[in-house]
């Protein structure tokens, strides 16, 4: 849900990084963090584990300049992956304009993405959201490994819908901007239709 | 289907700020904000130069957000009150009208009761202003509306200039 401010012209929109533990989720908002602007971005805060596991959130404001007169600000987020974290993730996903799923390319999470996408349907159902009309991104992280499954494998079981996907090797960043450029269109196409 | 979204117009804009400047006066508090429930900072008023409202506005709404969780696995519908004692500055953190929060960081010069003396009336008022600010966004999009919104004639070049 954005926030439109008339008075300052600005609109704010929440997206949030969805997917399961290890997947790069942080290590997106990072790649982000570092390759923008000073100008165009707030602090990131994440509040992790000592292991430097997500424990609540990342959050990161960036201003990406402005549409028709309104300053467009992106908050992004993500959720900790971690299965037993459920709760938290919940709340996350309160308010949100836009998900890129993240997935761990790896053959032996295969099983961990569909579980988390199976999560992120329903958690977006207990927000009162439906997946398939919620502006959704799929990203195929950690192409760069030897042990990937096949993207069409994944399209087919992650992605059945045709949504725009990517692949993705989010600690070098390749494709981290090209998912931010995706999801920030989805969102904003949203906002055109009202 | 998505959740409305949260409009601001400049009119009530402008009364939000007088009574967070109201309120931080009367509670003799060093920074007052307003946050929505999904973390976006609604407006904030007080010695907010050196402070990172951005931030502060996200981790208020996570705040609220896990206590909510919390309360709903005690039965309970929410905590409406939150309050953070530091060595030099305090948070109270309270909820308003469900949908909005309202946060006074203050010090010594202040204290826990006169706070929330001061929270309570300015809730109210608060309260007022956020419900005619839903009617007023209901009665804009109502029927031949939709056409006014500075959103509609978005293209995809606009888009892409955001990323230049």
């Amino acid at each position: 849900m954005s926030f439109i401010n008339y008075s300052s012209r600005e609109i704010n929109c929440k997206i949030v990084f969805y997917g399961p533990g290890l997947c790069g989720k942080t290590t997106n908002l990072q790649w982000i963090y570092k390759k923008t602007n000073p100008d165009s971005k707030g602090k990131m805060i994440s509040l992790a584990t000592e292991t430097e596991r997500t424990l609540f959130f990342d959050f990161l404001p960036l201003a990406l300049g402005e549409i028709r007169g309104f300053k467009t600000r992106f908050h992004l987020y993500t959720v900790p992956g971690q299965v037993f974290y459920d709760a938290s993730r919940k709340l996350i996903l309160k308010g949100v304009d836009g998900v890129v799923f993240v997935a761990d390319s790896q053959i032996e999470r295969m099983e961990a993405n569909i579980e988390s996408i199976e999560n992120l349907r329903l958690n977006l159902a207990e927000q009162g959201y439906n997946m398939d009309i919620v502006p959704l991104i799929i990203q195929y992280n950690k192409r760069d490994l030897p042990n990937v499954v096949p993207v069409d494998d994944m399209r087919r079981a992650l992605n059945p819908r045709h949504l725009p996907d990517f692949d993705a090797v989010a600690s070098e960043g390749t494709g981290v901007f090209d998912t931010l450029k995706a999801i920030a269109k989805l969102v904003i196409m949203q906002l055109k239709k009202g | 289907m998505l959740g409305s979204d949260l409009v601001m117009y400049e009119e009530e804009f402008k009364k939000i700020d007088g009574e967070l400047q109201r309120l931080l006066q009367q509670a003799n508090a060093k920074v007052v904000f307003l946050v929505d429930k999904n973390g976006q900072l609604i407006a904030a008023t007080g010695e907010t130069e050196n402070l990172d409202t951005t931030s502060l506005a996200s981790l208020t709404a996570g705040n609220i957000a896990a206590t909510g969780g919390m309360a709903k696995l005690l039965g309970e519908k929410e905590f409406s009150i939150l309050f953070h004692e530091g060595v030099r500055d305090n948070i109270h953190i309270s909820i308003i009208g469900q949908r909005v929060i309202l946060v006074v960081i203050f010090d010594q010069r202040s204290s826990l009761g006169l706070v929330r003396l001061r929270v309570k009336k300015s809730a109210e008022i608060f309260g007022g202003i956020f419900n005619q600010l839903l009617q007023k966004v209901e009665t804009e999009k109502g029927p031949g509306k939709g056409a006014e919104s500075p959103f509609a004639e978005i293209t995809d070049e606009d888009i892409d200039k955001l990323f230049g």
